[in-house]
């Protein structure tokens, strides 16, 4: 160990404030030394404290008759009944994958399957939300986005895990902060479920995975908790490098140790490494761990003991096994071709003791580590100027209805997905009754023949104009996309992407968000099982949109009648379904007229659209109605020609389009759907909501009649529109 | 019968295979470290990425222990199916002719492709019925099929292009279409498309059946 202290400089080059250092100093009792300022600099980073943030999520509803794990673990769990559980996340890869997208966006992937089978769930699924810059005029944004999709791609092909949604933007506010979240669920029996909190004093301490090298040393405080700057390149180092196969040996090995019962509690290795992990794992458990960083395996000899403890290498796992175990681990260990070693004990002392060989290089109290980071109130104020300036205008004034139609299914937000997801194996664990494009939710059948349904929504744009009213449309959107396939929601988790909460205006956007999600997640009954937050998502010139993902599962008591969004039968009538009140204000048509963003959205009835909801996913339950599909960007008439090209069936539709043509035709709002069925069945629906006949199925057109104006175009022109993203992947 | 499906580190689809061979009868997992194939009637070599594809899809997974009784296994005449991963471990293993080198749009590619049954009467196609269709999934990076020109016509004259992608359907670049093939013996049958993956309607076609009922009547047709 370096006889030489740290100073209060070193401490504020790890990320810490003056006064956070001498709290530090107070609570070690004297200046702490290399590994332990290393040690407090991670686990009171932002990315580990959540010190701008916690005031906040405390206000989040985390409570249902599904839950059967709330916040605070590895991943929130919700029942699914005869035994079975559903575990799910969301997290967030953003820095690291704005410095290398590829490497970032693959060990976010590797992070979240992670989370899932340390609680004890194989992994069924995953799916991104991500966001960039404008791709027509940015080459660094296609950049990102090409290899962030392969990097997603490769870890989750490789691991024999399904991609089976997600959702992609491009805004100008993303250009120099590219977001990239992943969410991943998992499916384990009830009884096999894990906690992290470590117990039984005298036990054994064992790592296991791949072994810890000097890659995303710092990665929590220096990449994850600071704004990216001009020099980011810099910080490469800091980006971890995942190995599938070293995590799918991992996952395999994890779930075999579980089902055998020979593990007392698991967690991942992920932000700020053994450090994270070995901390939590004691303060949960309310004892001390003693480590010997010599014991480690290593991938460079020379490492310093504080290198040792806060290294990110990937595919890394810590579990608390009865010393009698000891051998029968490391055995199911050796088959699966996964080093381990035993290199510490759980103690009473509630400390961290951390050696090298013989000597004791740190010493802390777990509580001053985990528990006594101090946690800030967050100033709000509403901006008084606006924050984003108006994107460039792609579609002129003059433009028709018609003109405006393709170029909004040609939009980079609107087009077709397919050059995305093509890129990922959706149907592997032979479990997917619904794929991307199918539905407006991923459907994932269960043993019992009932199914779950996983939704990812997120609306940037909308939540920069409002962020109370732009966050209710986002989580409604996501109920709505499950009561589009028949299923209610059991629990959602959530992922706060947002600039640097230390300012006012940065604070009033996060404070209204989450104030809007605790409000729709009420209403729904979908209570936060879990989640992430990420902070500090800012560049040069100003913050990202204020970005809340939201992932939403529900259950659906039929797989076999599972809904789709496309048209189905040639006579079939179609009807626009729910509470719709569309408004151009900070519509994806405004995006393209180039307008600046309103200063508020048009209020939303929560309660209405929970009910039209419940009336669309009854009839969906019910076979009553053949498509479902729920009215987002780009309007009703986008919608009708999403439902059209992925049925590969025209539609003649009659609106009435009142004074404002552009608003019926591309106005957006919460609580609409577009569904198609027999004329008696949608009469039926009607008794339960707001129910418009509006047209009729078949032909190979488009054809929409407004009285004064008609849209008319083939299906060919829609489609040849709607790929336009293939261009950025050729 | 019952049929073996072999298990390497990085293997993914391993338990879809399974589940679509416990349609047509009875299975087993067999792990690659062992070599006993414990008295199979047919084994297949799944799909993933086996040793993570390190070197080369296939390259590795063709050393360890089990593939050593799958290829003598194969030369007493028993039946093996590799399907995508498993099919570029046969041509590795020099069960099947030809390589699979990386697709043409140097990108994995995920699609439901349209297969010609090009061969009907063989072990692995025989309840096709003729000039039927199959839509199955295909989704792999490296599936383009080669060979030089002299083993292509000697392939297609002796009948073993099995299957080949319908026009507009061959993402990967495969010479001449070839999504499958066999050996001169007609007991070993790779493709790169995944007929496990296609035998419930709930999720997907039923097509990929057709091929486990052929292996049925294969083995079952021996035993009588």
């Amino acid at each position: 160990m370096s006889e030489q202290l740290p100073e209060l400089k070193d401490a504020i080059a790890l990320g810490l404030t003056e006064a956070e250092y001498e709290l530090v100093c107070e609570k070690q009792g004297s200046p702490p030394n290399q590994v332990e300022l290393a040690m407090y600099s991670l686990l009171w980073s932002e990315h580990c404290a959540y010190k701008h943030s916690k005031n906040l999520l405390v206000t989040l509803p985390t409570e249902g008759p599904a839950v059967v794990m709330g916040p605070g673990e590895n991943a929130g769990a919700v029942d699914v009944g005869d035994g079975l559980i559903c575990a799910f996340k969301v997290e967030s890869h953003n820095h690291p994958s704005a410095v290398e997208p590829f490497q970032g966006a693959a060990t976010g992937v590797g992070g979240i399957l992670r989370d899932i089978f340390a609680i004890g769930a194989r992994p069924i699924a995953v799916l991104d939300s991500l966001r960039f810059g404008e791709i027509e005029t940015s080459e660094r944004s296609r950049y990102l986005l090409e290899r962030a999709v392969a990097g997603i791609g490769h870890y989750g092909n490789s691991i024999g895990v399904p991609t089976v949604g997600g959702e992609v933007y491009f805004e100008g506010p993303y250009e120099q902060n590219c977001l990239v979240n992943a969410m991943a669920l998992g499916l384990g029996p009830r009884d096999q479920l894990m906690r992290s909190a470590a117990a039984g004093v005298g036990n054994v301490v064992l790592i296991y995975g791949a072994s810890t090298g000097r890659d995303g040393i710092g990665g929590a405080s220096v990449l994850a908790s600071a704004e990216l700057g001009e020099a980011d390149d810099d910080k490469r180092p800091t980006v971890q490098v995942g190995d599938p196969f070293e995590e799918k040996k991992l996952m395999e090995c994890s779930l075999e140790l579980l089902e055998l019962g020979l593990i007392v509690s698991l967690q991942d290795l992920g932000a700020a490494g053994l450090t994270s992990s070995a901390c939590e794992m004691a303060s949960k458990g309310e004892v001390g761990i003693d480590i010997d960083v010599r014991k480690v395996p290593l991938r460079e000899a020379d490492m310093e003991p504080f290198e040792i403890m806060v290294s990110e290498s990937q595919e890394r796992m810590l579990c608390v096994i009865e010393p009698k175990d000891v051998d029968a681990v490391r055995a199911i260990c050796d088959k699966w071709e996964v080093s381990s070693a035993a290199i510490g004990e759980v103690t009473e002392t509630r400390l961290m003791r951390i050696y090298s060989g013989a000597e004791l290089v740190g010493e802390m109290p777990v509580e001053a580590l985990v528990d006594d980071c101090p946690i800030y109130d967050l100033a709000p104020q509403k901006p008084s100027e606006p924050l984003y300036s108006p994107p460039i205008a792609r579609l002129d004034r003059s433009a028709g209805l018609a003109e405006a139609l393709l170029a909004l299914v040609g939009s980079p937000n609107v087009a077709s997905r397919r050059p995305l997801f093509e890129q990922y194996d959706p149907i592997v664990q032979s479990r997917t009754v619904r794929r991307p494009e199918q539905a407006d939710a991923a459907v994932l059948a269960l043993p019992n023949g009932s199914a779950l349904a996983v939704s990812i929504d997120g609306n940037g744009r909308r939540v920069a104009a409002d962020p109370y009213r732009g966050t209710l449309g986002v989580v409604l959107e996501c109920a709505s996309n499950l009561a589009c396939v028949g299923a209610h929601p059991l629990g959602t988790t959530n992922n706060l992407n947002f600039g640097n909460p230390e300012k006012p205006h940065v604070a009033w956007q996060l404070t209204e968000a989450v104030r809007a999600i605790a409000d729709a997640c009420t209403a729904l009954e979908a209570p936060i099982v879990g989640g992430n937050v990420s902070l500090y998502n800012e560049g040069a010139s100003g913050p990202i949109y204020p970005t809340p993902v939201i992932g939403m599962v529900g259950l659906l008591p039929d797989a076999t009648r599972a809904g789709r969004l496309g048209f189905a039968q040639e006579g079939e009538s179609i009807a626009l379904v729910g509470p719709f009140e569309p408004s151009l204000a900070a519509s994806e048509l405004s995006k393209l007229r180039g307008e600046p963003l309103p200063d508020e959205l048009p209020e939303v009835d929560i309660e209405a659209v929970r009910d039209a909801q419940a009336a669309v996913r009854g009839a969906v339950r019910d076979g009553l109605i053949d498509s479902a599909h729920d009215i987002a960007e780009g309007g009703i008439v986008t919608a009708l020609a999403e439902c059209a090209l992925a049925g590969s069936i025209g539609a003649a539709i009659e609106i009435e389009a009142g004074e404002d043509a552009w608003q019926a035709c591309f106005g957006e709002a919460p609580g609409g759907f577009i569904c198609c069925g027999h004329a008696t069945a949608l009469a039926q629906l009607g008794e339960r909501t707001k129910v418009t006949v509006i047209g009729k199925v078949g032909g190979e057109r488009l054809e929409i009649d407004l009285g004064s104006e008609k849209i008319e175009l083939g299906l060919d022109e829609l489609r040849l529109q709607h790929r336009a993203l293939e261009s950025v992947f050729q | 019968m019952k049929t073996g499906i072999l298990r390497f580190p990085g293997s993914c689809d391993e338990v879809d295979a399974q589940l679509a061979a416990a349609l047509v009868g009875d299975t087993v997992l067999l792990w690659h470290g062992d070599r006993d194939l414990q008295d199979v009637d047919a084994v297949i070599v799944p799909g993933g990425f086996s040793y993570g594809d390190y070197l080369r899809a296939g390259a590795i997974a063709r050393f360890s222990p089990v593939m050593e009784s799958v290829i003598e296994f194969a030369g007493d005449g028993g039946l093996v199916l590799g399907i995508c991963n498993g099919f570029q471990v046969l041509c590795e293993a020099g069960l099947l002719p030809g390589a699979l080198l990386p697709n043409a749009n140097r990108r994995f590619t995920f699609r439901q492709v349209e297969l010609e049954v090009v061969e009907g009467d063989t072990k692995f196609t025989s309840a096709c019925p003729p000039g039927e269709l199959l839509s199955i999934p295909a989704k792999h990076g490296s599936g383009r099929f080669y060979a030089d020109e002299a083993t292509l016509n000697q392939l297609e004259e002796d009948g073993q292009v099995v299957v080949r992608y319908r026009p507009e359907q061959n993402f990967n670049g495969s010479l001449r279409d070839i999504a499958g093939v066999r050996n001169a013996a007609g007991n070993v049958f790779g493709l790169m498309p995944h007929p496990e993956h296609a035998v419930d309607a709930l999720t997907g076609s039923t097509d990929g059946l057709r091929i486990f009922e052929s292996i049925r009547s294969a083995v079952e047709g021996a035993h009588v």
